[in-house]
């Protein structure tokens, strides 16, 4: 990448923190435009040191991949040379259908095993640990296709994720006295992020019973409750509606205000323009570019991953809204 | 629960059938589930007959070894002590005109040797029995065994009226014995799970001098089995890859082209051909009609797989009795004309069983040019691939799984007809004991993939033929079920499966 | 009416056999591994002959009566370790293909002279050689009870202290069974029968805890298998496929995931059972329906309904008698 594109990246960050709020979604954006906490603020600051280069080194990584290769047959669904996340930071995996992100997300943790590869988390390495394992040591993610436990309760969904409960333990768990406390305490917490992510009336409905996109909040509540240092969504904002997405983004700025790392997949170009710190693109298992928003929105290879070749819009431009116009461009790439 | 108990003439009548059955396979490779039919597993008297016929596997013949180019029958006479009785007089008559008279002796089995492989008619002489140990009532005097080189054909006549059982308090007759306990109810010959395994078929490894020509010879009948397993199991794979059941009724409907066979060739007397392909067609009838009538209606009801896998063994149980009403619970093959032995290639197997392995293979080859060559084999393999995105592509995945229905059904019925007619006997339990063999065949060749289970079906058949040169033969089949678990240890997704996605 | 009457009672004293307990029993632990777990154990049978051969064979090798329990409890817990262990991180089908294989396998060998010694070959052990330090623990007196139409000696095979003691043990299971699902590790067995992969990735070790449940619930089938060969013989041609068979048709009857569905599934399959066959036997001997069926007919016809019975149920009624219709509306998978 080029000098001009650094600049790009300034003058992105003064757009995002000047510019008037345009729409719902952008007035969740402003509200958290000023990290309130400390770790945010400097993750924010940290971030804007940064080259904008595929692999670029962050100055507080907290979770580093290396030659992270994953085949299907003759395929390879994965290549990552080298990625850091940085702590306390919102970053965006994007890129087009295919291109390897939940594989990319399985490998990290745990539920799928690469040919090749190593990677750590908070400087320990993670690689050839179980989904348990990973998920123990504070890296907890949900799933595209929502795995809500259908025949339990929303609240029994909740209290399964409550960690370190005596009362799992077999040897205890017929001795209801061990365990009723942690119980308690678990369920006050539970009501608390249901109730923010306004699910606590359906605390007693069996989770089969939630709708789409209320599944896609209560995987995240569920995630929540494990009190994760990093917190991997893939796609939470997919079949969730405009409200919904728009409360939801304002939940994961809150998380990541509250110290929180957030590493998320999102096809929604407006939401991962609004809230993500830093964004990565894959392409066909490579990471294509990494920056901020707005720079990597506009660089040519993140465009023509997604929309082909010559083509110089910018992906965060509203007018790809637009089906005629999305459709004129389709045509022109394919009269190319 | 009195009631339960079997007549005194039925219990006599199913001991010698289950003594006639456990012996009639001594030699002829070994059919899986010749079960002794209304054994009274509990209550002694098939299981008896079972020990004794396993007791003599570990005797050696006295006069005559079997070697390579020697053929032995061997025969005991035993009161119902399990004794051994001297001095009985038994006759082998056999192909080319062999006729000798044996005399027994109560410390070793008589046997002589026999000019040629063959099946030979022991026949007793009641008049040399002890007064006090005749044959039971209505016992026939008449046993038949297949000599084959390298092997001894046993058979032991048991005599002394019926075996009782050595426990029978009267508080134990009373006793309910409900479902599963096939000692009460044995006398009807219903629940029985008796295998025969232990019936000591083909030679095991105890008395059989280990030689490279016998473990060509075994490696051939592990052909034989492997192909018509191969036969058996594409079906069962089919149906897994299709629609994700894993059908429990696969095997039923591979016993029930044995039965139908039986029924249409030996009791009605068609001939081979036309009771058969009648047999395969009115298979066929029973796939087409189970998907319309079960299966279609509930995957449109989008019913789990593991609801459909119950179902299907509801479907199991079903069919298994009605197959035994169909041709009762004896041990039955079909034509039963002595087999022509044939050699190729230094492996001496029936005529009927090269043909069988013929036919297997051309239906195999002829299923894989329809897999790859065909339209609607095409549309059959991106069905299993991805249902969704075949009937995306205008594929109707109804109408492939209807297709497969009746694949799947038919190879069943042709392998099971196969089987009756050049395994030797069978019986009504046939089904279930080939379908571990067959789940064992699929998920090492890759559950739902095509090929894998002729690689599966082939691989296990050598097993089980092959492991008889190591291994008690009543534990060969067990081999191959250790070799399905160690598999899957090292391989999960078998020998050409592929892992699946996860997230 | 006589006939009539004796066939009742007949089927009323299956409601409290010693076998029906039995089968309670195993189906209250394949309960664990399917209805809570979502296991599929297709050889609860093998576990059952298992914990019958550890008991008989260590009471006749001089063990006392618990220590003989005991192993059989171990034996069933080395039984779910050795096929737990390779097959828990597999696809659940595995699972059913490899217990149902290996209770073949235990069968096969039991079955087989390789071991004849000990375990009797085909024919079994007999029960004398066993039942004596299990009849010695009876605080009954001599002689014979009678309460209501049902009669049995007080202490012996098929007496009222079998079925006291099988009964029992019944209970003490589903005491067990209420205490420990309704638990937070009751939980975690739930939420990895509705989707494993969700609870993995909330930290817990799915892999142990299918474990325990397999080793547990194949603990309680191999506790099934001694109270069912204690008024009987140990037979391992009569604990085959059937067996798990019937026991799966016992669970789905009763009910899966509820507390007392296998109890109450056992009681109506087996009084059902008896009913009909005592019944149809009745009708066969003494009516013109004999002609039609003879009474061997009586065995297939009943064992035919017995797998009609599960298609139906399984089709029309997943969730038994006292399942909730409701928590199946969501069992999409
Ligand atoms: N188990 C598998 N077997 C074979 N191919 C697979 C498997 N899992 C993923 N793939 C392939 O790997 C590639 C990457 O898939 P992946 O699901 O990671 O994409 P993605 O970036 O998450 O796409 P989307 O945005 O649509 O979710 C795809 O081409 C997919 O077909
Ligand atoms: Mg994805």
């Amino acid at each position: 990448m080029s000098a001009d594109m650094s600049e790009e990246t300034t003058s992105g960050q003064a757009h995002d923190a000047a510019g008037p709020p345009e729409s719902v979604v952008d007035a969740a954006a402003a509200a958290a435009v000023a990290p309130t906490s400390a770790v945010a603020a400097e993750a924010r600051d940290d971030l804007s040191q940064v080259e904008p280069v595929v692999g670029a080194p962050k100055p507080d990584a907290i979770l580093v991949a290396d030659d992270v290769v994953r085949r299907f047959g003759g395929m390879t669904a994965v290549d990552v040379e080298h990625l850091e996340v940085q702590r306390g930071a919102i970053t965006a995996l994007i890129g087009p259908n295919g291109a390897g992100k939940t594989t990319f997300f399985n490998l990290l943790t745990g539920f799928d095993t690469p040919e090749s590869g190593r990677w750590s988390f908070e400087g320990k390495s993670l690689a050839g640990k179980s989904g348990a394992r990973v998920a123990q040591s504070g890296m907890v993610r949900t799933f595209q296709l929502t795995k809500a436990l259908s025949r339990l309760t929303v609240l029994q969904n909740m209290l399964l994720a409550s960690p370190k409960n005596p009362g799992e333990r077999f040897w205890l768990s017929w001795l209801p006295f061990t365990w009723q406390a942690h119980e308690k305490e678990a369920t006050e917490k539970a009501m608390e992020i249901l109730a923010r992510f306004k699910l606590d009336a359906k605390a007693d409905d069996f989770a089969g019973s939630l709708s789409g996109g209320q599944r896609k909040l209560l995987e995240m509540a569920r995630a929540l409750m494990t009190d994760p240092t990093m917190i991997m969504l893939d796609e939470p904002m997919a079949g969730v509606n405009p409200a919904l997405v728009q409360s939801l983004l304002g939940h994961v700025q809150a998380l990541r205000d509250e110290g929180m790392t957030v590493l998320f997949v999102e096809h929604d170009m407006h939401a991962v323009r609004h809230i993500s710190d830093w964004v990565v693109v894959m392409a066909e298992g490579r990471i294509v570019a990494e920056g901020p928003p707005a720079t990597v929105m506009q660089d040519q290879a993140v465009v023509d991953a997604y929309l082909g070749a010559h083509h110089d819009t910018d992906l965060g431009d509203d007018s790809l809204l637009d089906p005629e116009i999305l459709a004129r461009l389709e045509a022109e790439e394919e009269k190319r | 629960m009195t009631t339960d108990r079997p007549t005194r003439a039925i219990a006599l009548r199913r001991t010698v059938a289950a003594l006639a059955i456990a012996l009639a396979p001594a030699v002829l490779a070994s059919p899986p589930a010749q079960a002794a039919p209304g054994a009274d597993a509990a209550h002694t008297s098939s299981a008896a007959t079972s020990t004794t016929a396993t007791r003599l596997a570990t005797d050696v013949a006295t006069d005559c070894k079997p070697d390579d180019s020697t053929a032995c029958v061997a025969v005991v006479v035993m009161n119902d002590a399990g004794d051994r009785i001297a001095d009985a007089e038994v006759t082998i008559t056999g192909p080319g005109g062999f006729d000798e008279t044996v005399t027994t002796t109560a410390d070793a089995p008589a046997s002589v040797a026999v000019p040629e492989v063959g099946r030979y008619t022991l026949t007793l002489d009641p008049a040399s029995l002890p007064a006090g140990e005749q044959l039971p009532d209505g016992a026939s005097t008449e046993l038949q065994v297949t000599a084959q080189t390298g092997g001894t054909g046993r058979a032991a006549f048991q005599v002394g009226g019926e075996a009782v059982a050595p426990e029978s308090p009267s508080a134990e007759a009373t006793t309910t014995a409900p479902g599963g306990d096939e000692g009460t109810d044995a006398g009807t010959g219903t629940t029985t799970e008796g295998d025969g395994v232990a019936t000591a078929p083909e030679g095991d490894a105890s008395e059989r001098a280990f030689s490279w020509g016998q473990v060509w010879q075994q490696f051939g009948s592990g052909i034989r089995f492997g192909l018509l397993l191969a036969l058996a199991s594409i079906g069962l794979n089919l149906v897994f890859g299709t629609t994700g059941m894993s059908n429990f009724a696969h095997g039923e409907q591979f016993a029930l082209g044995a039965a139908l066979g039986f029924i249409a060739i030996n009791q009605m007397g068609m001939s081979i051909w036309v009771g058969g392909l009648l047999t395969i067609a009115v298979c066929a009838l029973t796939g087409v009609a189970q998907d319309a009538a079960i299966w279609r209606p509930l995957r449109r009801r989008g019913t789990p797989v593991m609801q459909l896998m119950i179902v299907s063994i509801g479907l199991s149980i079903t069919l298994q009795y009605v197959i035994q009403l169909l041709i009762g619970g004896g041990s039955e093959r079909i034509l039963s004309a002595n087999p022509r032995p044939l050699t190729l290639l230094g492996i001496t197997l029936s005529t009927t069983s090269w043909i069988s392995m013929a036919v297997a293979l051309v239906c195999l080859i002829g299923f894989a040019l329809f897999l790859t060559r065909t339209r609607l084999g095409r549309a059959t393999r991106a069905v299993s691939d991805n249902p969704a995105l075949a009937s995306a592509t205008g594929i109707d995945p109804d109408k492939v799984v209807r297709v497969v229905w009746i694949l799947a059904t038919a190879f069943a019925a042709l392998a099971g007809l196969m089987w009756g007619i050049s395994f030797g006997s069978f019986n009504w339990q046939l089904g279930v004991q080939l379908l571990l063999l067959m789940f064992a065949a699929v998920t090492l060749g890759g559950l739902g993939t095509a090929f894998g289970a002729l690689v599966g079906s082939i691989l296990i058949g050598l097993v089980v033929e092959l492991s008889n040169l190591v291994i008690q033969s009543d534990l060969r089949y067990a081999s191959a079920l250790v070799i399905l678990i160690l598999v899957l240890l090292i391989r999960p997704q078998g020998i050409l499966g592929r892992r699946e996605r996860i997230g | 009416m006589d006939e009539f009457l004796r066939i009742l009672t007949q089927s009323l004293a299956e409601l409290i056999a010693p076998t029906t307990a039995a089968y309670a029993l195993a189906a209250i632990g394949l309960n664990l591994h399917f209805g809570y777990t979502g296991l599929l154990n297709m050889g609860q049978a093998g576990f059952m002959l298992l914990g019958a051969y550890g008991f008989g064979i260590a009471t006749i090798a001089g063990a006392p009566f618990f220590l003989a329990l005991l192993v059989a409890l171990v034996a069933g817990l080395i039984f779910a370790l050795l096929l737990g262990i390779p097959t828990l991180q597999l696809r659940g089908d595995y699972l059913a293909i490899v217990t149902i294989s290996a209770a073949e396998i235990i069968r096969w060998i039991g079955r087989s002279t390789w071991l004849q010694e000990w375990t009797g070959g085909a024919s079994g052990l007999q029960g004398r050689n066993y039942k004596g330090t299990f009849q010695d623990l009876s605080p009954l007196p001599d002689g014979r009870t009678v309460i209501g139409p049902l009669e049995y000696i007080n202490t012996g095979s098929d007496s009222w202290w079998t079925r006291i003691f099988a009964w029992g043990v019944v209970a003490l299971a589903l005491l067990f069974v209420w205490l420990v699902t309704r638990s937070p590790w009751g939980r975690v067995l739930k939420g990895i029968r509705e989707d494993e992969d969700a609870v993995r990735a909330l930290g817990k070790n799915v892999y142990s805890y299918k474990l325990q449940s397999l080793v547990l619930g194949g603990m309680l089938g191999a506790l099934g298998g001694v109270l069912y060969v204690l008024p009987i013989t140990i037979a391992p041609d009569a604990m085959g496929r059937t067996m798990t068979f019937f026991v799966w048709t016992v669970l789905l009857l009763g009910g899966a995931a509820t507390v007392f569905g296998p109890v109450l599934g056992a009681m109506i399959f087996f009084g059902a059972y008896m009913f009909m066959r005592t019944g149809m036997r009745a009708l066969s001997e003494n009516t013109g329906v004999g002609d039609v069926i003879s009474t061997t007919n009586v065995e297939q016809i009943g064992g035919m309904l017995v797998g009609i019975t599960l298609m139906l149920l399984v089709i029309f009624r997943p969730q038994g008698i006292l399942g909730n219709k409701k928590e199946l509306a969501f069992n999409v998978r």
